[in-house]
């Protein structure tokens, strides 16, 4: 990935930051110039929740190119408290011992390394909630 | 409007071309078009395709098709809408002769997935998705395939073996089509035995890694006299992101696409007598077989089980294989679709023929439904 797109996406990335509608109050992820239920423009910076629990998952055992030394791994859809849905890796957990409807929470991983430009990138992951 | 005929198609065989070239491909499936329709007077060509930008690092295919089939001079079209991208041609090949702008069109899709290692496929696949919040964490398209299979399996009780049996149909039509790149029967234990590639979606559930392009020429009904015309068209979208959708297990554009072709054809799901669906893998298939109308929501897999899309069913289903046997070359697979309904519906289809069949429909999904193209087809 090319440094300027890595960095435009920081915010998003790092700090698990959505849009709110200032008209209509929906909430979304990722960030978009038009609200995606009522059409309005006016949107402001909304901070997800870091909480949910898995709606669905997988485990991805044949990784497309740059993910290949992670294999497998297990990729969750994710709806979070605010109600708002997210799709993520889980980390820390093993295949068998994921569960639908698993409480997770998100936390801060390395994504990947060694891109086309040799950056090491950094986002969200989510992992089990230990109670 | 004109009413507009298929006048000819034209295939390759789809597999492993390792001594061809993408436009090699592309002309041999135009050359046989061609052939079919008795000439190659065209006005205007399409070319669909979804990898070569990343598979061939080449572009730009309209122009070089034109000129590989000898044809300088006319006007060519890229066309790029994923999986979808065959389907959508389609759709406009069709407008341009139907609005009187072109007299004869070749809409041609062409796809070589074997120049390129695996993971740079699975790579080339997940660019149907968002990059940025999709892609960026490691799905696959088949992974995305099996978020919705585990949810369809917990909300609607379907069992794996049931949304297995879409792929052992394709399988069983695939057997007598000699352009199909699986053309042998498999068992439900051995889909069911077969490595996860997805959990819960086994590999033998995918379609895999081929070449192939597929062609057909298009001209004014009034031209061409009785044979297959083209009833309807319709391309409809959806919300990018998965995560964004109402309804995790309905793929609007599907819904929306159908109705549409449905109106404007003047045909309900009963006057289909063959389906030709998007199974790049079981459960896709399943849902879109539900969105065209075709089963109540929900109910999709177990009437591919209880034989309903089978040969000799209600709704025979992938008459020549399918994605997962026929193969999926990506950008060609809608016009594969299409030439086999074509094929059926002017009773040349061997012995994958399904007995009178008058109207045939197309439905091809790019990304994991975010763009659907629907064709619908009828004997004349």
């Amino acid at each position: 990935m090319s440094v300027p797109r890595y960095w435009r996406e920081i915010k998003h990335r790092y700090r698990l930051l959505g849009e709110r509608c200032v008209s209509c109050g929906a909430a979304f992820f990722p960030p978009r110039a038009v609200c995606p239920r009522c059409g309005s423009k006016e949107l402001e910076e909304y901070k997800l929740s870091e909480k949910g629990q898995v709606i669905s998952w997988t485990v991805i055992r044949n990784p497309p190119r740059e993910y290949e030394k992670y294999a497998p791994y297990v990729v969750a859809l994710v709806g979070l408290d605010d109600g708002v849905r997210i799709l993520s890796q889980v980390v820390d957990v093993e295949p068998e011992e994921m569960k639908t409807g698993m409480r997770v929470e998100a936390t801060f991983r390395r994504v990947k390394e060694d891109g086309d430009s040799g950056i090491i990138e950094y986002g969200y992951k989510f992992r089990p909630i230990i109670e | 409007m004109r009413r507009v005929a298929v006048a000819g198609v034209g295939l390759t065989g789809v597999g492993e071309h390792w001594e061809r070239s993408l436009a090699d491909l592309y002309v041999e499936a135009a050359q046989r078009a061609f052939d079919d329709a008795g000439t190659d007077e065209i006005d205007a060509l399409y070319v669909s395709n979804m990898g070569s930008a990343v598979l061939q690092r080449q572009l730009h295919l309209g122009a070089m098709m034109a000129d590989a089939l000898g044809k300088r001079g006319i006007a060519s079209f890229s066309v790029e809408a994923a999986s979808a991208g065959g389907g959508v041609a389609f759709h406009e090949g069709v407008r341009a002769v139907a609005s009187g702008l072109c007299d004869c069109v070749l809409v041609g899709g062409v796809e070589k997935m074997s120049d390129a290692l695996p993971e740079e496929v699975a790579m080339t696949i997940s660019m149907a998705e968002d990059q940025e919040y999709v892609a960026y964490t490691g799905v696959t398209n088949y992974g995305l395939c099996a978020l919705l299979q585990r949810l369809y399996m917990e909300r609607f009780g379907a069992r794996a073996d049931e949304v297995a049996m879409l792929a052992v149909r394709g399988h069983e039509h695939a057997e007598g089509c000699s352009h199909a790149q699986y053309p042998f029967k498999i068992s439900v234990d051995r889909v069911l035995a077969s490595p996860m590639e997805a959990d819960p979606v086994h590999s033998l559930e995918c379609s895999g890694i081929g070449d192939g392009a597929a062609a057909v020429l298009l001209k004014p009904a009034e031209e061409a006299g009785e044979g297959v015309e083209v009833a309807s068209t319709a391309v409809a979208s959806d919300v990018f992101h998965l995560t964004e959708r109402p309804n995790l297990l309905t793929f609007d554009a599907v819904r929306l696409a159908a109705d549409k072709a449905y109106k404007a054809a003047g045909v309900c799901t009963d006057d289909v007598d063959v389906l030709e669906v998007h199974d790049d893998t079981t459960i896709t298939g399943v849902i879109s077989i539900e969105d065209l109308g075709f089963v109540e929501k929900g109910k999709g897999a177990a009437f591919v089980a209880e034989g309903n899309t089978a040969r000799g069913g209600r709704l025979p289903t992938n008459t020549f294989g399918g994605l997962k046997a026929r193969g999926n070359p990506l950008g060609a697979t809608g016009l594969y679709q299409i030439a086999e309904v074509a094929l059926q519906l002017g009773w040349r289809a061997g012995k994958c023929q399904v007995p009178e069949a008058k109207v045939g429909m197309a439905q091809s999904l790019g990304g994991l439904g975010s763009t659907c193209a629907v064709a619908i087809l009828r004997r004349t």
